[in-house]
């Protein structure tokens, strides 16, 4: 059983903001899925390679070639706030 | 090492991680170009800039650039290797993750070797991944802005082991890699404006404890000597908190170079919990074989290698060998010099004295010295075949410095070569008895020691061109007339 203590730190990460209500029914929620997971945890997996991704393609990897960004004023454009060319956002320090 | 005999029964230990920023044309990620001077955001794109559904494509030369310096840290190069998501909030990474390796990078396990304080000393490479940096912010009180141009450059990070144990050898293994990284062309290794960054990891202990104490991280010190400052406060910090019977706190730390000293900038108690998951845009890359031996092939003499031919093939001396090879194009230069002149002893004194001060004072790189390497190397020559005297040398080497000329015209320009006419100098070696009868009579009397004044006369006379074996010669054949 996840303890809200521990949901509330995971929604701290993702900055989410729970009541405590909501970590409580999260935190069951949660804890389900652990179980799950928990379950499949108990295979015996000696000898197995892990796999990471289940594709068998090697990817293509691109030249270094400079293409002109052409998307910039369109991005800038769209910022919410923007000073300059430069995006403006909150105070962070 | 003045602190390991101040701090007696201690000792540091000391891992470094370095950022190296790749010197591709484009990103990572995507096909912005990097480069540094940019307009505010003009190199940026859906992909640099997080918008929702645009997808990465790795750069091949990124992935070249890191095998490079995987095998020049003799480091494993893995087959397979994977990205990951590194996880933060951070206004200046617009995706709410970078795209990082995690475990599996592409290079694991090597070790780089190089000199420090006189000796070669050898310290693992636990491992180097690649990444994306992220942009840049500026502060302005009640609001901050925003740039990514930065954002989706190519980093490669290549982290030491906790193998180092003085301030000065953390120092020197940061110098030797940014040595070898430039002399594979594979990043500018310029620390001021942030092309390559250090992160330091400092922790101290009892002497011959195994155990390691708590790591303070010290985090974007932008020169070396500060390195090495930064170290030797922390080691003294850290060892007057344990002998006061305090903890250390794991921390991260910033270095004030004006104040020289540490301070906290974020406990690690409330350090992020990245939550790393495989990336699914991305696919692992595969490096085969065929590709790192071709890249293996195409890797240039590095500088501890180099070093030690100019000591075995050159005979020069190591002090000079460890200095010239420090910068490819410097060891460049002194390989051309030394072609020139076939003085391999003479071209390192030219370049390590008057062609290094000169470089100093004027603040210009090897690459545009305004005297060649095979201009200095003939003066050399000239100096060896006795058309100057190495004092005069020093005259030609400045006119050169300062007009770009050709060593021979300016010593024909100027009328500075040496004087080896028998039939002149001995014409200044009368003179000079001539006017100088007390000394001469002294001399004669027995007063040996006022021979060298008499030589320095007749330079004096011939403004230093005088061949300095003739005027000996003929000074000792006249004086005992």
């Amino acid at each position: 059983m996840l303890t809200e203590e521990i949901v509330q730190s995971i929604a701290k990460l993702a900055r989410l903001r729970l009541s405590e209500g909501e970590a409580t029914a999260f935190g069951r929620q949660l804890s389900a899925v652990l179980r799950s997971f928990n379950e499949i945890s108990q295979v015996d997996t000696a000898g197995v390679e892990p796999l990471v991704t289940p594709s068998e393609i090697t990817p293509r990897l691109r030249a270094d070639v400079v293409e002109p960004a052409a998307g910039a004023e369109e991005i800038i454009a769209n910022a919410p706030e923007k000073t300059g060319r430069l995006f403006k956002v909150p105070p962070v320090v | 090492m003045a602190y390991e005999a101040e701090n007696e029964g201690f000792e540091a230990v000391i891992g470094l991680e370095i950022h190296a920023q790749l010197l591709t044309r484009s990103k990572i990620f995507c096909r912005d170009s990097t480069h540094f001077g940019a307009g505010d955001n003009e190199n940026i794109c859906p992909v640099c800039a997080g918008l929702p559904g645009a997808l990465p494509v790795l750069n091949e030369r990124v992935v070249e650039y890191a095998v490079k310096t995987g095998l020049a840290l003799n480091c494993e190069i893995r087959r397979q290797s994977f990205f990951a998501r590194k996880q933060y909030f951070y206004p200046d990474l617009p995706k709410g993750y970078q795209i990082s390796q995690h475990d599996l990078p592409i290079c694991g396990p090597g070790y780089v070797e190089f000199v420090s304080g006189g000796a070669k000393r050898r310290v693992s490479v636990t491992r180097a991944h690649l990444e994306e940096d992220a942009g840049k912010s500026t502060h302005h009180g009640d609001y901050s802005l925003i740039n990514l141009n930065r954002s989706g450059i190519p980093l490669l990070e290549i982290v030491s082991g906790p193998d180092m144990r003085t301030a000065a050898e953390a120092a020197d293994y940061a110098r030797a890699i940014r040595g070898i990284l430039r002399y594979l062309d594979v990043c500018d290794g310029n620390l001021e404006e942030g092309s390559l960054r250090c992160d330091v990891n400092v922790s101290v202990r009892h002497c011959g404890e195994s155990a390691l104490g708590t790591k303070v991280e010290i985090k974007n010190i932008n020169s070396f000597r500060f390195i090495e400052k930064a170290i030797e406060y922390e080691i003294h910090r850290q060892t007057d908190c344990v002998l006061n019977g305090e903890r250390v706190a794991q921390e991260t730390r910033l270095y004030d170079p004006d104040k020289n000293r540490t301070f906290t900038m974020r406990a690690k108690e409330d350090a992020h919990d990245y939550r790393y998951f495989p990336d699914p845009d991305l696919l692992p890359v595969t490096v085969e074989k065929d590709w790192v031996e071709e890249i293996r092939s195409s890797l240039p003499e590095l500088p501890l290698a180099r070093a030690a031919r100019f000591v075995a093939e050159l005979q020069l001396p190591e002090y000079d060998a460890t200095i010239l090879t420090q910068e490819r194009a410097l060891a460049d230069y002194f390989e051309r010099a030394q072609e020139a002149c076939g003085n391999p002893k003479a071209a390192s004194n030219w370049i390590m004295t008057e062609v290094m001060r000169n470089l100093n004072e004027s603040g210009t790189s090897i690459a545009r010295a305004p005297v060649t390497a095979e201009r200095l190397g003939k003066m050399i020559a000239l100096i060896d075949k006795g058309v100057i005297s190495g004092k005069i040398a020093k005259t030609v080497f400045s006119a050169m410095w300062a007009d770009r000329g050709d060593p021979e015209s300016i010593i024909a320009e100027k009328g500075l070569a040496q004087v080896t006419d028998a039939a002149a100098v001995g014409r200044i070696v009368d003179d000079v008895l001539a006017a100088n009868p007390s000394q001469l009579e002294s001399y004669r009397s027995g007063k040996d020691k006022l021979f060298g004044f008499f030589v320095g006369q007749v330079m004096k006379l011939s403004k230093g061109q005088a061949n300095p074996e003739l005027v000996n010669e003929l000074l000792r054949k006249k004086l005992r007339e």
